[in-house]
C-alpha cells in the first residue's frame, strides 16, 4: 500500500479542480466538432445537392441531441474560459464553488434557450 | 484564525476518536489509534498524545506549535492542512481522523517528508533577494501604497509550510515543476524594487516547469493556511513574463 492513494484524492474534489476538468473535457468536444464543421461547410463548394442532404440527417433526434450538448459544452467553455480570465488578469478573488457553479448554471441557461429556441 | 479553528461546537467533544496514522515510507500501511478526544484539542496534539503515550516509535515534525514556523504540515482526512492550528473535533469525520504525509514529497518515515525537493524549488525560482554587483548606495523609499509593495506585501506571509505544494495537482503531473510557494516568493521579488536579478528570475520562472505550467486549479488559495493566493501571484508571473517577450520584440 502507499501512501497518498485514492481514486480521485481529497485536493482534487474542489470545484477548481472539477472546473479545469470541465473546460478541458468541453474543449476536446469542440476540437472533435470542428473538423466535422469545416466538412460540412466543404459540402456546399461540391454543390446544394450534397449540402441538402447533409442538413435532412442533422434533423434527426440523436443529431438534435448532439447539437444541444455541443452548444451547452460551447457555452461551459466560454464560461470557464472567462473565469480563467478573470483569475489570471484581474485578480478575481471569488468563492470558487460559487464561480464553477455560476459558469455551469449559465451553460445550462444557453443550453436551455437552444432548446426553447426550436432546436 | 481558518474556517475549520472557528468552527462552532467544537468544544463538545465527542469521547473517543479514533486515529488512522500512515506508517512506513513510500510503502507502508495504516496504523489505527484510539485515543480520547479532549476539547479544543488540535491535531498535533493528536499525534503528539499517540507518539508520547502509545507508540514513541511514530515519526512526525514541528517546532513552534502556534503557526509560525510550517514545520507540522499534514495531510489530514485527504486535505493538507497545518496541524498545530486544526482542531480535531472540527476536521473528524464520524469521530476518525485519517493522518497522512504530506503528498508530492519523498517521505522519511511516517509522517515526516524531506523537504528538500520544496526549498531546491526556491533556489531554481530565484527566490532569494539579489542585491546585485555594487551596494545600495542610501535607503530605497518604498511607500506602502505602491502597487508593486502591495502585491508583495499580499504574498510575504508565506511559511514555508508546504501545503500548497502538497495540494498542487500540477506537481504530481509534473515532479519538475516548481509550484505555488516558489513561484509566489519569485512574485514577491519581482515587486521589490531593490532587487537587481529581475532577468535572471523572469527567466528561471518562465520554462517548462515554471509559471506558464499552472492550470489555475486554485488548490493553493484554497488550501493556503494564511490564506495567501499564490493563483494570483503565479498569475502575475504569467503577466511579468509575457510581457518582457513582447517588450523584448517590439
Amino acid at each position: 500500500m502507499s501512501a497518498a492513494t485514492g481514486l480521485i484524492r481529497g485536493s482534487r474534489r474542489k470545484p477548481g479542480f472539477l472546473a479545469a476538468m470541465l473546460h478541458r473535457l468541453s474543449g476536446v468536444a469542440l476540437a472533435l466538432f470542428l473538423p466535422m464543421h469545416f466538412i460540412v461547410l466543404g459540402l456546399a463548394l461540391g454543390g446544394a445537392k450534397d449540402l441538402d442532404a447533409f442538413l435532412q440527417l442533422t434533423r434527426a433526434w440523436p443529431v438534435r441531441i448532439a447539437e444541444w450538448g455541443l452548444v451547452t459544452s460551447l457555452a461551459l467553455h466560454m464560461a470557464l474560459g472567462l473565469r480563467i480570465l478573470a483569475i489570471e488578469f484581474l485578480s478575481f478573488r471569488a468563492k470558487t464553488a460559487s464561480v464553477v457553479s455560476v459558469c455551469c448554471a449559465s451553460a445550462a441557461a444557453v443550453g436551455l434557450l437552444f432548446l426553447l429556441g426550436g432546436a | 484564525m481558518t474556517a475549520e479553528t472557528s468552527k462552532p461546537g467544537v468544544a463538545a467533544a465527542a469521547e473517543a476518536l479514533t486515529v488512522r496514522v500512515w506508517r512506513g515510507a513510500e510503502s507502508g500501511a495504516f496504523q489505527s489509534f484510539q485515543i480520547r478526544l479532549r476539547a479544543n484539542q488540535t491535531v498535533l496534539d493528536v499525534v503528539t498524545e499517540i507518539q508520547r503515550e502509545q507508540d514513541a516509535t511514530l515519526s512526525y515534525r514541528f517546532a513552534c506549535r502556534v503557526g509560525m514556523c510550517g514545520s507540522c504540515a499534514m495531510v489530514v482526512n485527504g486535505r493538507p492542512r497545518w496541524t498545530c492550528r486544526t482542531r480535531a473535533a472540527a476536521v473528524a469525520e464520524a469521530d476518525v481522523l485519517t493522518l497522512e504525509p504530506l503528498r508530492n514529497l519523498p517521505i522519511v518515515k511516517d509522517l515526516a517528508v524531506d523537504m528538500e525537493p520544496f526549498f531546491e524549488k526556491w533556489r531554481k525560482a530565484h527566490g532569494y533577494f539579489e542585491p546585485g554587483e555594487d551596494a545600495a548606495k542610501d535607503f530605497a523609499l518604498v511607500s506602502p501604497d505602491e502597487p508593486g509593495r502591495r502585491e508583495a506585501d499580499a504574498g510575504v506571509e508565506c511559511i514555508n509550510c508546504g501545503v500548497c505544494y502538497s495540494a498542487c495537482d500540477v506537481v504530481s503531473w509534473n515532479p519538475d515543476y516548481l509550484g505555488p510557494a516558489a513561484l509566489n516568493r519569485a512574485w514577491t521579488l519581482v515587486n521589490d524594487v531593490r532587487d537587481q536579478g529581475q532577468d535572471a528570475r523572469l527567466d528561471a520562472v518562465s520554462g517548462d516547469a515554471g509559471c506558464h505550467s499552472c492550470h489555475s486549479h486554485m488548490s493553493c488559495t484554497e488550501f493556503c493556511p494564511k490564506t495567501l493566493g499564490p493563483t494570483f501571484a503565479i498569475a502575475g508571473l504569467k503577466r511579468a513574463t509575457i510581457g518582457r517577450a513582447l517588450r523584448r520584440k517590439g
